[in-house]
């Protein structure tokens, strides 16, 4: 698996200085929060996941399956996100608590990755214990209205699957969490 | 229509849509660890990351081209320059240095010393023939084919010679790792082998 070495990297790798990402001023308009941040090119991000649903897409045979792959690679990034943030931003402190989670992901987790907090966090109806996150731009999507189009086939595809990857991880309490994404 | 002055990288990439560099970091390496679990041969996965660096090069050439108004490159060496200056300054915010000529001009190699795919990443043992960044090959590999190198604009322009005599070219090159930050060494090199011009050739006869 990635990231296990031998004792003597291992030891370099936490040695390494992760920081708030490294200084570099960048003439984002959208918040101060995102200046210290480190970016590519939205369109450099948009190649990559298009050929990572590009490659799945060979591999299965159906919507279902994919979109199942597609949310495994969300969790392996949800996974690692939820390490770094929690080093970087809560002092190495965890949330334990259900709500606290929820909106650790819906304020923190979404501001890093996406650029901005989530619209909002709402209790479900139907449920008791059913919490919708609301987005009604996911980049992931807006690059599907922008750069992918999806045949005919494949109409009921949805590429916010990666997202729910990202956010099932960090759901891993003893209730089991059913991620249910609507667009908007 | 004149040609504008080409805009420097920094320019471009402050006005493109940016997304935070972890995503696009960890997107990739969960890229790479699918594909480990699927083809478990480390060769299998060099080639894959190639293929798939391939055909985002080729669409890639043509966003860079729209963004980045240069001018047609004369020769190689000048396009090489704009690849490492503008295009990656472009799409990944780090500039890599051209070094390393050759007496003919044809193989150079390109430096990188940031490289926003590896933040995080260590080698395990078991992957150690793995050129992790190998998509990046394979994108230069592609956007190079796409590319036209081309006889300088003022002859076009004066009309001295008709449209099939231009000398439009696609480039056929090798793309290697030379050296790799994850294997130890300080930096990456990129070496581009220009292997051979292949000419454009049109579906059509021009008629004067």
């Amino acid at each position: 698996m990635i990231g296990v070495g031998k004792a003597k990297q291992y030891a370099n790798v936490l040695d390494r200085p992760i920081g708030k990402g490294k200084q570099e001023v960048t003439i984002d308009s959208t918040s101060e929060l995102n200046k210290d941040l480190v970016q590519v090119s939205l369109s450099a991000f948009a190649f990559l996941f298009s050929e990572l649903v590009q490659y799945n897409q060979i591999q299965v045979d159906n919507i279902a399956e994919l979109e199942r792959r597609l949310e495994d690679a969300g969790y392996a990034v949800g996974a690692r996100v939820l390490e770094l943030l929690c080093h970087r931003e809560k002092g190495s402190r965890r949330e334990t608590r259900l709500l606290g989670i929820l909106s650790f992901i819906h304020s923190t987790v979404w501001k890093v990755l996406f650029g901005k907090v989530a619209d909002s966090l709402e209790k479900g109806t139907e449920h008791e214990d059913e919490y919708m996150i609301s987005e009604k731009e996911l980049l992931v999507n807006r690059l599907y209205a922008r750069f992918i189009s999806i045949p005919k086939d494949m109409g009921a595809f949805n590429c916010g699957a990666f997202v729910a990857g990202i956010v099932r991880v960090r759901t891993a309490l003893d209730k089991a969490f059913q991620i249910i994404f609507n667009l908007c | 229509m004149a040609p504008a002055a080409p805009k420097s990288g920094d320019v471009i990439f402050a006005s493109v849509d940016r997304v935070n560099a972890e995503l696009f970091t960890l997107t990739y390496g969960a890229i790479v660890r699918q594909l480990i679990t699927d083809l478990e041969e480390v060769e299998e996965v060099n080639k894959q990351l190639d293929q798939m660096g391939y055909n985002i090069g080729v669409r890639l050439v043509d966003e860079f081209l729209a963004k980045s108004s240069v001018s047609m490159c004369v020769d190689f060496r000048e396009t090489a320059d704009v690849i490492a200056k503008v295009g990656f300054k472009m799409f990944l915010g780090v500039t890599a240095s051209v070094t390393n000529w050759d007496a003919e001009g044809t193989t150079c190699s390109l430096i990188l010393e940031d490289n926003p795919l590896v933040d995080f990443v260590e080698l395990p043992d078991t992957c150690q023939g793995l050129h992790y960044c190998n998509i990046l090959s394979g994108v230069v590999r592609g956007a190079l084919e796409m590319l036209r190198v081309a006889l300088p604009e003022v002859f076009k322009q004066l009309r001295l010679i008709r449209a099939k005599e231009v000398e439009e070219v696609s480039m056929k090159t090798e793309v290697t790792w030379l050296r790799d930050m994850l294997r130890g060494d300080d930096v990456f090199e990129l070496q581009v082998k220009l292997l051979k011009q292949v000419p454009e050739e049109y579906p059509y006869k021009d008629d004067e």
